[in-house]
């Protein structure tokens, strides 16, 4: 295994190296593929400068106001849908009606309610994040084991701790798959967003530097884009190891 | 009085299309206080019903189930049902040790006695050392010996066990038999079993019930007159003891 | 979600109701009209977008780029990710661009597209082209990953030679990933596909959407996010209908458990 993990790194080096030269020399049109040594320059000085953590900054903050009112919102209503069939059956239909919308779409009502605000976007991520949340918290609920109710009633538990003390834990991982399959997708939307409708952030950020044919900031911005896509997956788990300490040991045994 | 009163109990349960399928027939039966008592019938005979009925898990569909003097309208306080699947029974978030405190939280009692007891039950059922472990760390054997202590912790006054031995390996179910005996030799409750195992039962209790196929309904009752404790060799070398387990094997044959 | 068999006589209803408190609050706040014109007045718009045609040649844009950009994704990302699954070697050395590659929202290779290729139907398919390729690729890989040893070595036993074993046995064996990556990808291309048509695009219901918004013609605009919906709809319904022979066909050629 490491052998190829050795493989992989000195492959990946040497893609870079051919980067660089086809871009020195010429052989690809440097004004669309600059050579790496000039992005990674670019890179340095705008995150240096504060450039590109002030955009990133701004994005991320959207992202994270999205994401959380997202949360905030549809965890208690998958839950409710979840340990309520009433409740699931009601709102079913107007689930199934919105799902279909493809996010992006949704970025022109945005634009048409709070213009090139903020609000912009975090609408849309929270429109986004809507219903890998709600839908995995909701299958959480509904496909919690019997058994753990019934030992739960076993032991004279009242309803309103059962869903305290079992219901929530027991459901908490597909609560944090959904939690966690949205990270990407809030990314990608304030990217989006941001490359449609704004006046800052990354997505802007990249978008602007092409406009202006400054392609060297463009790369730098994709490049600076991709490592707090990395971060971010890093938070999280971090995030899952911590809160849900039992259930990522569970993991780590099962991909053995 | 006896502690707990079966009269008259049967269940059915309504099909898809509307048809009633009865899972437990006419059950009449008593318990004195302190007994080890055993049901044993074929797969399938509808014993886990009858023991969920008798739990206040499911409701009959008609007699009832009196504990204590008082009818049993729901989980009684001071029963609890060890249920055979122990792997789904166990709470995954919770450490072992946390596992076995469960019931006792549940009743409110958070003191340093409860965890006291706690261990020491543990400790009982062999599992010492093991308490900060999360279940799905433990061998089956041993969550089902989790699962045994959480409900001796509670210090029901009335212990049902559904198979609890029944996904065991051999020798295992044997060590916990015994297991099973010490402890209540020492608590003097008492306990209701479920198995398919004849000489599991035999070697148990103090007196059976055969059930017949489904719908269940006893066939038999047959007291158990080898002293205590029992011995794994001695007692099942007893002329006595093949006698008894071959009229019960017929029993069962014949009710098919 | 779970479909129960009985219809969801309160779901339509609660839908319903909010059709119509929605008609009638438009209706009664004729300021509100501007951001969310009557539920009546979407419909009007949507029949006469539909009847004259207008549409038409938007949705027509959508779903060819979609078509292209999918099939071409689905082909290269399959035939690459079982050649990856398969030949372990390769995969170790390219694992790591790949795990580079990955964190970075697909979306921002648009303006680079936009540099390279312009703005067009060439642009819009080679993004969804990129971004559709990811999903498909790492379920792929996963799938083949997945597949019992003891198949292959049986596959060799008879004389199967390498193409034969990956023709017969692992594209079979690894179909149920395979197919996951397909569906999850199917939501990406059109995601991608209307998002790259809004950024840089002069046709297609992406396009059409905003332009409708800056030309404040909201009614216009919610009846293209109509229109965009029923065919996301319609292309999952179709892919579960596919899916659904594909995969009984392929299950009959192999006496494996589906995963």
């Amino acid at each position: 295994m490491r052998e190829s993990k050795l493989s992989g790194v000195l492959f990946l080096l040497l893609l870079m190296v051919v980067w660089e030269l086809a871009a020195q020399r010429q052989w690809l049109n440097p004004l669309i593929v600059p050579p790496l040594s000039r992005i990674f320059a670019s890179f340095g000085s705008l995150v240096a400068a504060g450039d590109i953590p002030l955009q990133i900054l701004a994005s991320l903050k959207r992202a994270a106001i999205g994401y959380v009112l997202a949360a905030a919102v549809f965890i208690p209503l998958g839950i409710l849908m979840g340990l309520f069939d009433g409740c699931r059956r009601a709102l079913d239909v107007i689930i199934e009606m919105l799902r279909p919308i493809p996010p992006p779409v949704v970025i022109p009502v945005a634009l048409l309610f709070f213009g090139l605000e903020d609000e912009m976007k975090i609408f849309v991520i929270f429109f986004s994040c809507a219903w890998p949340i709600l839908l995995n918290t909701l299958e959480g609920v509904r496909s919690i084991e019997r058994l753990l109710l019934y030992t739960a009633r076993t032991f004279g538990l009242s309803h309103a701790r059962i869903i305290w003390q079992v219901v929530l834990p027991a459901s908490s991982p597909q609560i944090m798959t959904g939690l966690r399959i949205s990270l990407p997708i809030t990314l990608i939307l304030v990217v989006i967003s941001e490359m449609v409708g704004s006046a800052d952030g990354i997505g802007y950020f990249i978008l602007d530097a092409q406009r202006r044919f400054k392609v060297a900031q463009m790369y730098a911005g994709m490049l600076a884009l991709a490592i707090v896509g990395y971060g971010l997956n890093l938070l999280f788990n971090l995030a899952h190891r911590t809160f849900l300490a039992w259930h990522w040991g569970m993991l780590r045994e099962q991909q053995r | 009085m006896p502690i707990l009163e079966v009269e008259n109990l049967s269940k059915s349960y309504r099909q898809l299309r509307g048809e009633n399928t009865p899972a437990i027939g006419n059950v009449t039966c008593r318990v004195e206080a302190g007994e080890f008592v055993s049901f044993v019938g074929p797969s399938g005979c509808g014993k886990t019903t009858l023991l969920m009925s008798i739990a206040g898990l499911l409701e009959p569909s008609s007699g009832r189930v009196v504990v204590k003097g008082k009818e049993v309208k729901g989980p009684p306080p001071n029963l609890v049902l060890v249920f055979q699947e122990y792997n789904k029974s166990l709470f995954a978030w919770r450490t072992v040790l946390s596992n076995v405190r469960f019931g006792l939280e549940a009743r409110g009692d958070r003191s340093p006695r409860a965890e006291a007891k706690a261990r020491e039950l543990l400790d009982r059922v062999g599992l010492k050392g093991f308490e900060k472990h999360y279940p799905w760390e433990l061998s089956g054997g041993m969550q089902q010996r989790v699962a045994i202590a959480r409900a001796l912790a509670y210090e029901p006054e009335v212990l049902l066990m559904d198979e609890p031995f029944g996904s065991l390996d051999a020798l295992t179910r044997l060590e916990l038999e015994d297991t099973l005996l010490g402890v209540w030799a020492e608590l003097r409750t008492t306990i209701l079993f479920i198995t398919h195992d004849i000489e599991e039962a035999i070697y148990l209790s103090d007196r059976i019930w055969v059930l017949s196929r489904r719908p269940a309904q006893i066939i038999q009752e047959l007291s158990i007159d080898f002293p205590r404790p029992r011995d794994q060799l001695t007692t099942r070398a007893h002329a006595g003891f093949m006698t008894l387990r071959n009229e019960i094997y017929r029993q069962i044959g014949h009710a098919v | 979600m779970n479909r129960s068999s009985s219809f969801n006589w309160l779901g339509w209803l609660i839908f319903a109701g909010l059709l119509s408190m929605w008609e009638y609050g438009a209706r009664a706040n004729p300021k509100l009209q501007f951001y969310i014109p009557p539920v009546s007045e979407i419909l009007v718009a949507l029949f006469n977008l539909s009847a004259s045609g207008q549409v038409a040649g938007h949705l027509l844009a959508t779903v060819s780029r979609f078509v292209q950009g999918y099939a071409i994704a689905a082909l290269l990302a399959v035939s690459l990710g079982v050649l990856l699954g398969y030949f372990r070697s390769a995969y170790g050395i390219l694992e790591i661009v790949i795990e580079f590659l990955r964190p970075m929202p697909s979306v921002a290779i648009i303006p680079v597209a936009v540099l390279t290729l312009g703005i067009g139907d060439g642009m819009i398919v080679a993004v969804t082209v990129y971004a559709s390729v990811w999903p498909i690729l790492v379920n792929t890989i996963d799938g083949v990953k997945h597949i019992e040893p003891i198949l292959i070595d049986t596959a060799r036993t008879f004389g199967l030679r390498r193409w034969a074993i990956l023709w017969r046995i692992v594209v079979p064996g690894a179909a149920p990933y395979i197919v996951t990556g397909l569906r999850i990808s199917l939501s990406i291309a059109l995601i991608l596909v209307t998002t790259a048509e809004m950024i840089a695009g002069s046709r297609g219901l992406g396009f059409f959407i905003l332009d409708q918004e800056r030309s404040f013609n909201s009614s216009n605009m919610y009846a293209g996010i109509i229109i965009v919906a029923a065919l996301g709809y319609g292309l999952n319904r179709l892919f579960l209908t596919l899916e659904g022979n594909v995969l009984r066909w392929r299950r009959g050629m192999i006496a494996q458990q589906p995963v």
